[in-house]
Formats: structure tokens, sequence, C-alpha cells
């Protein structure tokens, strides 16, 4: 009963360094020491054979691409899981010292955890801080501490509304524009057609966090190792305030993102929107064929009528690992996925750049969409990510505090607390953890 | 034990030339020992050399002696996931043992018509893979679209969700026994299966009935065999892990990341990276499971005397 779990995750370890020890060995003799772009040429030059953890899509035609121009480097993609899953494996390879990836994919909340571990190399040897600039700025300060650059960001996630236009013109219902007026749709929808929701919600700490961020609060101050965590503050009791009546009214469909029935849900109207990410769109037309033509997108709702506040939702980056044997040949894959001619080819299919040239360009900017019925999404996508409540900041160690929402916070969907105790637990479990790794948390 | 004590000091007094080649029975069990230390003696020495320590995103490792320890007696959550398997122990095993039982003494009693067909059926889920009978469950389990949610649907019904807060420990110990009666049943039918045919045929000249028999016979001869299904049970409890990991996709908020303590291990060292502390959790839990097994053990060889 107990080990076949386990032995799971070490048969996945050892298919994972079997893959990185394959054909080519691992290790490319590279140039580590010597600064700047050289080195970085040098390696190209060299070729070698690099391993790539990521699960983003599109990355998959940027490495074609990228072994037809440098013949003599071998890239392999390797998909370690998604978000959460990813960062087990890779912090689990980290210590173990064996099986580690070149480079991987790693989301901005996540980029402190493992700057502040070490585990994960500063790029500024290899140039990346003469890229400032190169990126829009929320993305390009989620990357940087102190005077070091952790990591080349690859996509952002500004927050819009995802809507099925099918679904809000059946039941004759305007499209919110402030969350007063999304609470009221859920209601009518829901009384309209009882299987219908406004949207999915079992308790997602992303959202959460992306929620209170959007209306002005600021539940995690970061200076160094000083960390202060306080739920209690008015941007926070705005969301939860307008959120609670959702979740008690049940109103939110109790199905998990990502899960099967949320797919299914998002093809059949039953779940009628989504507020999340830029990167969505790619998702809905590999994820959501049923949905093709039906959903459009619109500015995410507003706390105030006529406001033009969002905040971010997701968005990557990619990294090196410390342990990686061939820094100098991974940064070169990097810079050409971020910054090269991988950054127009990711976004041409369908990813949201980070990078200022792809998102002022016109061709990006005026596509029309044919799965959101020719709508110029990109327009809608453009404008969220410029409108970034500035001054927020993550935990430095975000991925444990996540994994826990659940634990503390979830108690508020299945149960007689409120969304606002549940943050209070989640504080205090995040504090607690916070202290006993050796940081001086309020 | 004692028993093989005295058996090498009497033997080793008939013979005293044995004690010169003493060396030669450790040569036969040299492999056996060298696997056996590398597989079981160093994981739990290195575990215990882990929980010695704490290692911090700031600050690195120190060492901490006991600390780990005194912290994990006093860990609410701990006792929180100790509590569900305790819960599960108390109620699902006797349930278990009690249908193992019963197929057993119907396998067995010969009045049953294609009794290998019975046999090999009961135990057949035994043989799907706990992940995957973990899978299939939840689809059924599913309100919206799982079997609750389509009989719900078609019959009109509001059947409680078996994923709720309430009914998860009843829900996860029926798959545990859908999974393990058909194993518990196989080892008490091979025990049943060595008692002498000659007592039943003593025990039916003197005019004892089926109950009689089993009472009389059957039950007495099971003893050792339903000790054993016990202390596997027992040891599969506290060891609850794959059918709560697996059922936690579908009902995060439910299933806490400390539902039972093994899970709680896998949270800390895999999500929290307290590795340390993560081991501590691990060694008190296999500590106290190694008690209650023996207390059961020892109380069942008194009985059994």
């Amino acid at each position: 009963m107990r080990t076949t779990r386990s032995a799971a995750l070490l048969l996945g370890a050892a298919l994972i360094v079997a893959a990185c020890g394959g054909p080519g060995g691992g290790t490319a003799s590279a140039p580590q020491s010597s600064a700047s772009g050289d080195s970085v040429q040098a390696a190209l030059d060299a070729g070698g054979s690099i391993t790539v953890w990521a699960w983003e899509p599109t990355l998959e035609k940027v490495v074609t691409d990228f072994q037809a121009k440098y013949p003599k480097v071998k890239v392999n993609l390797v998909n370690a899981g998604t978000g959460n899953d990813q960062y087990t494996a890779l912090q689990n390879a980290i210590k173990a010292g064996s099986g580690v990836p070149d480079v991987a994919q790693v989301e901005y909340y996540a980029l402190p955890q493992f700057a502040l571990a070490k585990s994960i190399a500063d790029l500024t040897p290899f140039g990346a801080d003469k890229l400032e600039g190169t990126f829009t700025p929320g993305p390009w300060g989620s990357v940087r501490s102190g005077g070091a650059v952790h990591g080349l960001p690859m996509d952002s996630g500004p927050m819009a509304l995802f809507y099925n236009k099918e679904v809000f013109d059946k039941h004759q219902i305007e499209v919110p524009k402030t969350w007063e007026e999304y609470i009221e749709a859920a209601r009518k929808l829901h009384e309209a057609d009882p299987k219908a929701y406004i949207t999915n919600d079992i308790g997602d700490a992303g959202f959460t966090t992306s929620m209170i961020w959007q209306a002005g609060g600021k539940p995690y101050q970061v200076d160094g190792t000083n960390v202060t965590v306080n739920f209690a503050d008015a941007g926070t009791q705005k969301f939860t305030a307008a959120w609670q009546q959702l979740v008690s009214g049940k109103l939110v469909a109790p199905v998990g993102s990502w899960s099967e029935a949320w797919y299914k849900g998002l093809g059949d109207g039953t779940i009628a929107t989504l507020v999340i990410g830029a990167w969505m769109p790619a998702n809905l037309e590999s994820g959501v064929k049923a949905g093709a033509g039906k959903w459009r997108v619109a500015p995410m709702p507003q706390w105030e009528a006529g406001g033009q506040a969002t905040s971010e939702n997701g968005g990557s980056s990619l990294a090196v690992p410390e342990a990686s044997a061939s820094k100098a040949l991974a940064y070169a894959f990097m810079k050409y996925a971020a910054v090269d001619e991988g950054a127009q080819s990711r976004a041409d299919n369908g990813a949201f750049p980070a990078t200022t040239a792809q998102l002022n360009s016109p061709a990006f900017l005026d596509k029309k969409l044919p799965y959101f019925g020719g709508q110029q999404v990109n327009q809608v996508l453009a404008q969220s990510a410029g409108q970034v409540v500035s001054g927020w900041s993550y935990l430095p160690y975000q991925v444990y505090a996540n994994s826990i929402f659940n634990d503390t916070v979830g108690k508020a969907y299945v149960g007689d607390a409120t969304l606002q105790d549940g943050l209070k637990a989640w504080q205090d479990a995040s504090v607690k953890y916070g202290q006993e790794q050796g940081f001086s948390v309020r | 034990m004692t028993a093989t004590d005295v058996n090498v000091n009497k033997s080793s007094r008939e013979y005293p030339v044995a004690l010169k080649r003493s060396w030669a029975g450790w040569r036969f069990v040299a492999p056996f020992m060298a696997v056996f230390a590398l597989v079981f003696l160093a994981p739990i020495a290195y575990s215990i050399y882990l929980s010695l320590f704490r290692t911090q995103l700031i600050g690195g490792t120190t060492f901490v002696g006991a600390g780990n320890y005194v912290k994990a007696l006093s860990d609410p959550r701990f006792w929180a996931a100790f509590g569900n398997v305790a819960i599960f122990l108390v109620v699902q095993v006797p349930i278990m043992l009690f249908l193992a039982l019963l197929v057993a003494l119907v396998i067995d009693s010969g009045r049953l018509y294609g009794t290998s067909f019975f046999r090999i059926s009961v135990f057949l889920p035994y043989a799907v893979p706990a992940v995957v009978a973990t899978l299939m469950w939840g689809f059924m389990y599913g309100t919206r679209f799982g079997l609750i949610g389509n009989l719900n649907e078609r019959l009109g019904l509001s059947l409680p969700d078996p994923l709720s807060a309430d009914l998860m420990l009843a829900s996860i110990g029926n798959i545990v026994t859908w999974e393990f009666v058909g194993y518990n049943m196989l080892i008490l039918y091979s025990a049943l299966r060595v008692v002498n045919p000659s007592l039943y045929e003593a025990a039916q000249i003197d005019g004892a009935g089926q109950l009689r028999v089993i009472w009389a016979i059957k039950l007495p001869a099971l003893r050792g065999a339903l000790l054993i299904a016990t202390i596997f049970s027992i040891i599969g409890s506290f060891q609850l892990f794959n059918e709560p990991s697996i059922l936690r996709v579908l009902a995060p908020n439910v299933i806490t990341t400390y539902f039972t303590p093994n899970l709680y291990a896998y949270s800390l060292s895999f999500s929290g990276q307290q590795y340390d502390y993560s081991a501590t959790v691990a060694i008190v839990m296999g500590v106290i499971t190694m008690i209650i097994a023996y207390v059961v053990q020892l109380r069942g060889m008194r009985k059994g005397a």
C-alpha cells in the first residue's frame, strides 16, 4: 500500500536520470568561468547536450528550431510535471545531486525559493543583466533580486476575464465590468440554469493571491530575511467579502482547475468564465476544442467602476540549476528561447510574451484568433499587462505555502469556516514555517 | 529466541569442533547479510542520523539532538494524522477480517458450487494495483460525473457525497476492504486446508453440526492465521498512503497534507524540504507500529498457549 507511490517516484527519477545520460553524454566541455557572451558563443560552437525541464507547450517547436540552427547541440526536452510537481522533482534532484536538468521552467512565484537556497545560478556572468529593457518591467522585476538575475522571463500572465459568450447571450446577462456585477451575474446565471456556474473554485492559492493583488492587498512584505505575513489588510478584506458571497451561495462550481471535469465544463458552458492569466488562450485552444468560437476575452472586473487595476497570475521564467555542468550552453538555449528567434516563434504559437518587442509589434497585437471568434485578444491582454498593480511580492518560500493552502483556506470551501478565517490559518502556518526555516517572520 | 539459544548452547557443548568451523555459517549468510545491511539497516541508520539535525533555508544545518522528537510528540498535525489511522484501524480492520473469515469458511465448507471461481474472484481485487483501484473508486464516488452522480440524476436521489469530510475515512475504508478481503481470505483459507480431515470425521461421528465444527475445530485452527492477518492489517493501516494521496486530487480540501502519518512525512520532505523532521515522523510512527504489533502478538500468543 505504502511503497507503490514512492517506488513510482524512484522509477520516474531513474528514467529521468537515464534520459539525461543518453547518447551524447550530458556534460559538454563548455568554458564556465570566463565572463560575458564569449563563453556562450564558445559553448555553442563546441556543441554538446543539455536537458530542459519544462511543461510549456510552445517550447517544443523552439527546441526543434534551435537544433536545426545549431546542429552540434542536442536538447532533451523533458516534461517533469506541471508547477509544484516539477518543483518537487527538481528539489529532489538537486538534493540528490544527480539527474539535475541544465534548464528548468520556474514560475515567478517559485523563483525566490530556489534563488534563496542557491539552487539556481546567477546569470549575470553570461550577460543577462544587459537584457533590461528587453522585457516588460513586471516579469523583469520578478527574476531580479539584489544585483543578480536568476532567470530569463519566458511569458507573463496579466489577468483578464475569459467568458463564454454563448452562455451570456443565451441568458441575456451583461458581461460584468466590476466584481459587484460579477456576483450579480453569478446569481442570475445559476438561477437561470442550476447546472451552470459563473466559474469554478475549490480553493486555489495562485488565484487567491492574484485576486488579493488586484484588490490592492499586500499580505507579504519581504526585506531580505525579514518577512511579514498579514492577511488582515484592506485589500485582502475587499476580496474575501466579495468572494465569500460566491462560496457561501454555492455559486462557484466545486471543480478543480485542470481536472477532467473542468475541461468538460469549459466546453459545455457549465463553467461560464475564468479570471486567469494571459497565457490561457493556447490552453483553451488545445484543451477545450468544444469551446471554439464561443469564448471571448474582456478586461478583468474592477473593484471600482472605471478602475484600471490588474494583477499577474502565473507566468514562468527559464532558470539554470547551479548543479548544471553546461551552464553556458544552457544559457545559450534560454536566450534563444526567451529573447531571440524563440520568443517570436512562441508568440506566434499562442504564448503571451514577456518581451517588449513582441508585445508592441502590430502583428502580435492585431492578430485575430479564430478560436475567439476573430477577436483581437492580444489587445485586451496587452492592455492588462500595462495595468498591473505595483508593489506585490511573494514569500521566499511560496512553493511550500501554496502546498498547504488547501489544508487551511480549503476549509472555507467544505465547512463553516470563512475565507478570512482560512487565510488567518494560512498566515499562521506560513509564519510558523518561515520561523522554522530561520526567517524573521511576523 | 530462547529456544534457539538453548539449541546452540547444547550443540556447541556436544560438538566442540563445530566452534572452529563457525565462520562457515557466516559465509553462507554473508550475501543475505550484505543485502540486508544495505537495503534495511543502512536506510534506518541514515534516517536516525538525519533525524538528529535541522536544516533551514536560512542558517543551514545544525545538530539538534532529540529536538525533532520533542517537536513531533507535541505536533498537533502528527497526532491528527495518527488519530485518523487509529480510527481506521479500529473500525476497518475488524470489518475486513470478519468478511475474510466469512468467505474463507464458506469456501472451505465444501457446500459451495464453483469454489475455485469464488476463490479467485474474491482474491482478484488484490491483484489490481492500489493506484488503479483508488482511481476506479474515485470515479465511482464522484457526485458530478461519477457513479454517485449518475445514480442521483437517474433515480432522483440525493446520496451523500462519499468524498465529503464526514465520509472520507469510511470511503477509504471501503476501498481498502475491497482490496484486501481476498488477500486475508487466502491466508485464512490456507490455514483451514491443513486441518486434519479426520477431525471432521470424528466430529461427524459425534454428531456435531457445521456451526459446532466451525466453533470447535476451525476457529481454533485459525487462531495463528488470524493473528498474522491482524498484524499485517495493523501495519497496513498505519502505513495508509496510496488511497488518500490519490483521492486528494479529487478532494484537496478534505484530505489535508497531514491526513495520515505517511502522507504527512511525504509532504514534509517533498513539499516542505524538511527531510530531517520527516525522518523523525517516520521513525516515531515506525516505533509506534512496532509496539502495537508486538502487543497484539503477545496477547495473541498468550491466548493460544
